[in-house]
């Protein structure tokens, strides 16, 4: 076998080989499904409860999406206005710090006096979870564009626009499109913790639901939705970096 | 020398130009009391110590840096704020990695002045432009490929092609071929000098290969330590077009041992 299928072939080894050892410890130890429902179980649940699962996770799907929409958008411009300006770096950066170490589950009871419980919460608690890596990562690209670039282009006469658009947001696209992949997982994280604490829908409050009912495998199915949710949004937008900004990863390229 | 013609033929006029720079507490003179003058169309080179300052004259040449005391004069008329269109080229060839080379070549047309607009709607003449001078550097096979997938030197002629193609009237290079092998280096010296005499632009030479100076300018300044000024101008008057050839014979050789003296001078002197 190459080296090549190997590397094909190894995420899905990896993953069935981690739910064959857990299904295998689930019916080893004989541990109660209450308390660690096998894969099996899951599944089982999942298929049982289909219709609710899948209303649930399109809701969650939905406002994960429009969350990290607004968070891209939202993200692209503050990183534009903090890469490019030194003073507005100097005065934005500790209070977006400050405000990045909340833990956002905090935020929610906030955000359901203000907009009652629902979706609009979730929506914002996606958002304000993603913006920040959004944010830093397209600033980092524009304040780390080499100084000789700079002066090349001005003395060419380049305004601030020119230099920004010729060559900042070229350079910033590798960063803003790093930044998307971990920004969607944290959407994820930000719409179910909402839908958990303040919802009647969405895979959050599926969850609640059924562990209140004990129905702990209903539980795991909705969190591998989750997880294969987020690998699915994570992939799509690998498939856009690569696709947008393949010249930044030429050296993997000629490798493989 | 006091003839009006001659001053009015000068293109940059430098007079006592003092700059310095505050790093923490202390403040460094990185030159003073500088005063030099070129001509149109003249090729020169600066050679100094290192650290004597002379990347900080191309930025104050350019408008790029604001001297702290006197004034830099371009083509008759106080510099404030980069000069535009002028032609620049360093030793980190520093092409867009995301454009072609072509396209790299291109970017100055899309910024200076006349071309700017003429752009979108005579697309295909400018690219004909490019190419053409891609041919002159030896690049025409390569237009199309990726920065990356050029060599160092090829890099550096897509830099210069860059540097030149918009027909600057001011041309700066701050050591280009510094990070290159001996045989390309002298390689680009004469796609340096064939473009020069077709061209006819002013070009400032900042470099510390004496050889090199003597090679391509028609007039060598050397600075002397921090804090810079110009300590010693020498003309050269070989023939053009130089060739590799003539670098070994007396004359280069005499121009070469003369400027190493007046370096090695400054540098005691420090």
């Amino acid at each position: 076998m190459t080296r090549r299928r190997l590397q094909i072939l190894m995420p899905w080894a990896v993953t069935l080989g981690l739910f064959a050892l857990w299904e295998a410890f689930c019916r080893i130890s004989g541990i109660e499904v209450f308390i660690l429902p096998a894969p099996s179980d899951a599944w089982a649940a999942g298929v049982e409860f289909w219709p609710q699962l899948l209303e649930h996770s399109l809701q969650t799907l939905f406002t994960t999406t429009a969350g990290f929409v607004l968070a891209v958008g939202f993200g692209v411009l503050l990183g534009l206005a903090i890469g490019s300006s030194t003073l507005v770096y100097k005065g934005l950066y500790p209070v977006l710090v400050g405000f990045n170490s909340i833990p956002k589950v905090a935020l929610v009871p906030v955000l359901v006096i203000w907009f009652g419980i629902g979706t609009v919460p979730a929506i914002i608690t996606a958002f304000v979870i993603s913006f920040f890596p959004i944010a830093v990562n397209v600033a980092t690209g524009l304040a780390t564009i080499e100084p000789e670039l700079t002066d090349v282009l001005r003395s060419l006469g380049a305004s601030r626009r020119e230099i920004l658009a010729k060559i900042g947001l070229p350079r910033a696209m590798p960063y803003l499109f790093a930044s998307l992949k971990i920004a969607i997982t944290l959407s994820f994280v930000g719409s179910v913790i909402s839908e958990t604490v303040a919802s009647n829908s969405g895979i959050g409050y599926l969850m609640l639901a059924a562990s209140s009912n004990y129905n702990v495998p209903l539980v795991f199915a909705g969190l591998l939705v989750v997880a294969f949710l987020g690998v699915v949004m994570y992939a799509l937008m690998a498939l856009v970096e690569g696709r947008m900004t393949g010249w930044a990863f030429r050296g993997t390229d000629l490798m493989s | 020398m006091s003839d009006p013609e001659v001053t009015h033929s000068e293109f940059i006029k430098v007079d006592g130009v003092d700059m310095t720079f505050s790093r923490g507490e202390e403040e460094v003179h990185a030159l003073r009391g500088l005063d030099l003058s070129i001509p149109r169309g003249r090729f020169v080179a600066v050679v100094g110590p290192s650290g004597c300052g002379k990347s900080t004259l191309m930025r104050l040449l350019t408008g790029l840096a604001k001297p702290s005391a006197g004034t830099v004069t371009l083509e008759g008329a106080a510099l404030r704020g980069p000069a535009k269109g002028v032609g620049m080229a360093f030793q980190n060839a520093s092409l867009l990695p995301w454009r072609s080379t072509l396209s790299n070549v291109m970017l100055p047309f899309e910024i200076v002045a006349p071309h700017k607009r003429r752009l979108r709607a005579n697309r295909a003449e400018y690219e004909a432009r490019a190419r053409a001078l891609l041919k002159t550097v030896g690049l025409e096979a390569f237009a199309d490929n990726q920065p990356w997938e050029l060599s160092g030197g090829m890099q550096q002629r897509a830099n210069v092609a860059r540097a030149i193609v918009h027909e600057p009237r001011l041309m700066m290079l701050d050591e280009p071929f510094g990070a290159l092998d001996a045989f390309t280096r002298e390689e680009l010296w004469s796609v340096m000098q064939a473009l020069w005499m077709e061209r006819g632009f002013t070009a400032v030479l900042i470099t510390h290969d004496l050889r090199e100076a003597v090679y391509l300018a028609d007039e060598v300044l050397v600075m002397s330590a921090r804090p810079g000024r110009i300590v010693h101008r020498q003309e050269i008057d070989l023939p053009r077009p130089r060739t590799l050839e003539m670098t070994y014979e007396p004359p280069f050789q005499a121009h070469v041992h003369s400027l190493r003296d007046h370096i090695q001078t400054v540098r005691e002197a420090h």
